[in-house]
């Protein structure tokens, strides 16, 4: 350190003592924001739930080898029993090869959903955060513009113009998805947008991102590799809900018939048609709907666990 | 709050009712099966109505032309005649408007009746066991889809229990009391559905907000006072947290208005979402367009209506 | 000395977090005696502010606790005190005064109403009668155009107009003890002398008694009586001021007063500044002897194994070295 050792004004025999300090323990971040997320117990047990819930959706048909279209009239709207562990529908096919086709199609439209929204998000984010100025002022026009558009009404509107010609150019399921995911990112990129901006906006005067500039970094260099490392963490807290938030608005509109039709089992389409059959197989409803739900509640509470993990502000 | 800020806040809606217009109308415009020829050459719409609407909606005129004539027509609640339904389509929405209404602000009431007390008390006893049950039960509320909800609640409590009717009736027979009674019966499972959800994303905030709000400075101060903690939580932190939850209540109320739809299609209530729904299905172009028109307008209404609030209750931005 | 009108004992104030207990106030004492101005002198993260919110018992208590010692006002311990008795005492007689005059008002109240408030709990004025002496204070902190400012909002003033709101606000009951946690250290230089101007006045007119809580020494010179340093969590010198200056005991103390910058004509040659080399130690996990040791030329074998006592070594001169 710095500075000189005071002249002594009481003479003193015995030489100074060197005494070092205590220590401080190096912990990775990594190894910190684990800690911090697995002292969320909520947030843990979802992790399994949502290991469980992909790994049956992946494997599934490995272990579970039923037709989602077996028709079968012998044996319509039965409870769950062995032969069909969550019964079947109107038509006898089996729920549960359903459902595990359904779970694959919800998460797909999830994680697709969040990609695009991520995509759009960041990149809007990221440009207006580290331009200034004009461009910055128009990108955000741009986004509180998108922010007051009433969403679900317009959700339909797309859809509902543009379902068929996607039908024909791709095919059932593949012109329902991409709609499904294009619609839903292009109307769930702003919140992104304005969080990843406002961690550009904070980081950027920091001592750190001066020091990589006084060394000569470009400004994409110092977006990519300096900055936006740092602004990772609420991004992907808002992700994970964004996932969560394509689950719902997709079996939403798969529940009210405007999403995936019948005969593609993702878990609201099989709502759309469970529901006229209520009252004598409510289980054709119930295990799509509780399905969703506690795919959604873990999506979310690992959400929780990652925003405790990665933006520790709290005081205890 | 000056008249000055009132009268700037309400010119900024108008570029926003352009933005937004804009984008319903390039939408529309760019859509394949072209909705505005369709409005003409449907053979449910008399030859009376369709001159003038050629007239109103400009249809030979450039598009920059087009759009201002479809905007002003918009603007006017002249929003042509429903494929299906064969009456005007304003008679048909603001037929429908008030019971969405209703329903949408019993829903909101419910909401913060619940989620002002429970984030309040969370909010000032953090970690405890209150406020780790309301957090939890906060997840699932906002986990749980609205039709799955629905669905469950018809299960339960008209199917099962028989106490409550699922089917929503605006031609109800009977008279005061009677009528008063049966509108409460049939309202308590759509509101409370749509509360609930509403007030578990709510409680959230509140908490939040109170949580931020504790911590600054003048809290300490005021606590320093000695004035009481039950004043320091009330006239302080309070009324503070809550500014910020205005704005978010107005923000939020877009996907309130999805959830709404949602409701009243199971619910089977006739109000505007479930008009928007059916007229979807059943291809009736002008209905949809009005319909997604009317949210717009509702939705810059409702965000105008609620910065003016946070001015009203926060002085310090007026003065920007 | 006679009776003191606040005295810490041993005051041990503790705090819970993640990665252990942080002591930020680890065995403190001082006293305060009636009407004068007693210093509490230190470096950032040194514990003084911890030690004046614990007399008003403002600080968090879940992550916060009394580990120990007392609190005595006027005779009574104030630790055990319910939050109803301790409210009886804040501001009426106990007041303080915080740091950001920028934050520490609530914004959405004008600064009359936030005034009264303290009047209308302690003496149950009516509105009119508590907005009247609203006014009043606001005159007697020198607020010009007091009438008309009373309604204004906290927004619509400067920092240092802020701050002597908040000086209104601690003086409205008329405390006997005013506890004023770095008053001036967010303001400008030249509104800083015009709020211990003022600061010293009210203590001359209600015959208040102050505890200064300060970072820097030449502002202790020039107000304090008497002074207590404190480092790491504990008290390490506690002498008058004149005392003190000329003839500071502990290393530490030393190294405050080399390190203000001289303007006067002793400095003639160019001197470099005078550090303190080293840095604090961490209050999670303390050292075993003296806590200054690291930092302290003279520091022997014995300084760091036994942490040394607040002794007496001159008239009301304690110092906790043993050198």
């Amino acid at each position: 350190m710095p500075g000189s050792i005071p002249a002594s004004l009481i003479a003193d025999e015995a030489p100074p003592l060197r005494v070092e300090p205590v220590a401080e323990q190096r912990v990775s971040l990594r190894r910190q924001a684990w800690r911090r997320f697995r002292r969320h117990r909520l947030a843990l047990i979802s992790l399994f739930i949502l290991g469980l819930i992909v790994f049956g959706v992946i494997f599934g048909p490995l272990l579970w080898p039923v037709s989602i279209s077996d028709i079968d009239f012998t044996a319509i709207l039965q409870g769950p029993s062995w032969a069909h562990p969550f019964g079947t529908d109107d038509l006898g096919q089996d729920l549960l090869a359903r459902m595990i086709y359904g779970g694959r199609i919800s998460i797909a439209v999830g994680i697709a959903a969040m990609a695009v929204a991520g995509g759009l998000g960041v990149m809007v984010g990221a440009i207006s955060g580290m331009a200034s100025g004009r461009v910055d002022a128009a990108l955000m026009w741009l986004t509180d513009l998108f922010l007051a558009l009433p969403q679900v009404p317009l959700l339909l509107l797309l859809i509902f113009l543009f379902r068929d010609t996607l039908r024909a150019a791709l095919g059932e399921e593949g012109g329902i998805f991409l709609l499904i995911v294009v619609v839903i990112g292009g109307l769930r990129w702003m919140p992104l947008a304005r969080l990843v901006r406002a961690q550009f906006l904070s980081l950027r005067e920091k001592e750190f991102v001066e020091a990589a500039r006084a060394l000569g970094a470009s400004r994409f260099r110092l977006m990519v590799k300096h900055i936006l490392p740092n602004a990772i963490g609420p991004v992907i807290v808002a992700a994970t809900i964004e996932v969560a938030n394509a689950i719902i608005t997709e079996s939403t509109l798969s529940f009210l018939g405007l999403g995936f039709p019948p005969d593609v089992p993702s878990w609201g389409s099989i709502l759309y048609d469970a529901q006229q059959y209520l009252d004598t197989a409510p289980h054709w409803a119930l295990f799509p709907g509780f399905a969703i739900f506690l795919t959604v509640l873990s999506i979310n509470f690992i959400g929780d666990g990652l925003r405790d993990a990665l933006d520790p502000r709290r005081v205890i | 709050m000056s008249r000055a800020y009132i009268l700037r806040r309400l010119m900024m809606t108008i570029p926003s009712l352009l933005g937004i217009s804009a984008i319903i109308y390039a939408i529309l415009a760019l859509a394949p099966g072209d909705p505005f020829g369709q409005l003409l050459t449907n053979p449910n719409v008399p030859p009376a109505v369709v001159a003038q609407l050629r007239k109103s909606f400009g249809l030979d005129d450039p598009v920059w032309l087009r759009y201002l004539h479809w905007l002003f027509a918009m603007l006017h609640g002249n929003w042509g005649f429903s494929f299906s339904s064969r009456i005007n389509v304003s008679t048909l929405i603001f037929e429908r408007l008030p019971v969405s209404l209703v329903i949408l602000g019993a829903a909101e009431i419910l909401a913060i009746l619940v989620a002002v007390p429970v984030g309040v008390l969370a909010g000032t006893r953090p970690y405890s066991l209150f406020d780790k049950i309301a957090n939890t039960l906060a997840f699932i509320g906002f986990s749980l889809p609205t039709f799955f909800t629905g669905l469950v609640l018809i299960l339960v409590f008209s199917i099962r229990l028989r106490w409550l009717p699922f089917v929503f009736r605006t031609d109800l027979s009977v008279t005061g009391i009677a009528w008063l009674w049966q509108n409460i019966l049939q309202s308590v499972m759509p509101v409370t559905v749509l509360g609930l959800f509403q007030g578990a994303a709510l409680v959230r905030y509140v908490r939040a907000s109170v949580l931020d709000v504790v911590k600054l400075d003048y809290v300490t101060t005021a606590r320093s006072k000695g004035i009481g903690e039950r004043k320091v939580i009330t006239r302080h932190i309070v009324r503070n947290a809550l500014i910020p939850v205005v704005t978010l209540v107005a923000v939020q109320l877009p996907v309130v208005f999805g959830g709404a739809i949602i409701t009243e299609q199971i619910f089977r209530i006739p109000g505007m979402g479930s008009l928007l729904i059916s007229s979807i299905l059943s291809d009736d172009t002008p209905v949809v367009m009005a319909i997604t028109f009317v949210y717009a307008v509702l939705v810059i209404l409702f965000n105008l209506f609620a910065d003016l609030l946070y001015a009203w209750l926060d002085p310090r931005i007026a003065y920007r | 000395m006679p009776e003191p009108l606040l005295e810490i004992r041993d005051l041990r104030t503790w705090f819970q977090t993640d990665d252990g207990t942080v002591r930020a106030v680890d065995g403190v004492s001082m006293a305060v005696g009636r009407g004068e101005t007693l210093a509490v002198v230190g470096e950032s993260g040194c514990g003084k502010t911890v030690t004046a919110r614990s007399v008003l018992k403002l600080i968090d208590m879940p992550p916060g606790r009394f580990a120990g010692g007392e609190i005595i006002w006027r005779g009574r311990d104030l630790i055990p005190l319910k939050a109803r008795e301790m409210d009886k005492i804040r501001t009426r007689e106990i007041a303080m005064v915080f740091q950001e005059p920028m934050t520490a008002l609530n914004p959405v109240y004008p600064v009359g109403e936030q005034i009264a408030e303290s009047l209308r709990a302690h003496e149950r004025l009516s509105v009119k009668a508590a907005l009247a002496r609203a006014v009043e204070l606001l005159r007697l902190v020198q607020i010009p155009n007091a009438e008309g400012r009373v309604h204004d909002y906290p927004h619509q003033f400067s920092g240092g107009m802020r701050q002597r709101v908040v000086i209104a606000i601690a003086l409205a009951c008329g405390p006997q003890l005013l506890i004023a946690d770095e008053p001036t250290t967010a303001l400008d230089v030249t509104i800083q002398a015009q709020i211990l101007d003022l600061l010293n006045d009210m203590k001359a007119r209600f015959g208040m008694a102050i505890m200064l809580i300060t970072h820097a020494m030449g502002v202790v010179a020039e107000n304090a009586q008497r002074v207590v340093v404190m480092y790491a969590g504990k008290v390490v010198e506690d002498a008058p001021v004149e005392e003190l200056f000329a003839n500071p005991r502990h290393p530490y103390t030393q190294g405050l007063i080399r390190a203000i910058p001289r303007v006067d004509a002793k400095a003639e040659h160019r001197v470099r500044l005078e550090q303190i080399p080293g840095t604090v130690p961490s209050l999670l996990h303390p050292p075993e002897g003296c806590r200054f040791a690291a930092r302290c030329g003279f520091a022997t074998q014995a300084c760091v194994s036994a942490e040394p006592e607040l002794r007496l070594v001159g008239p009301e001169h304690k110092v906790a070295c043993i050198l």
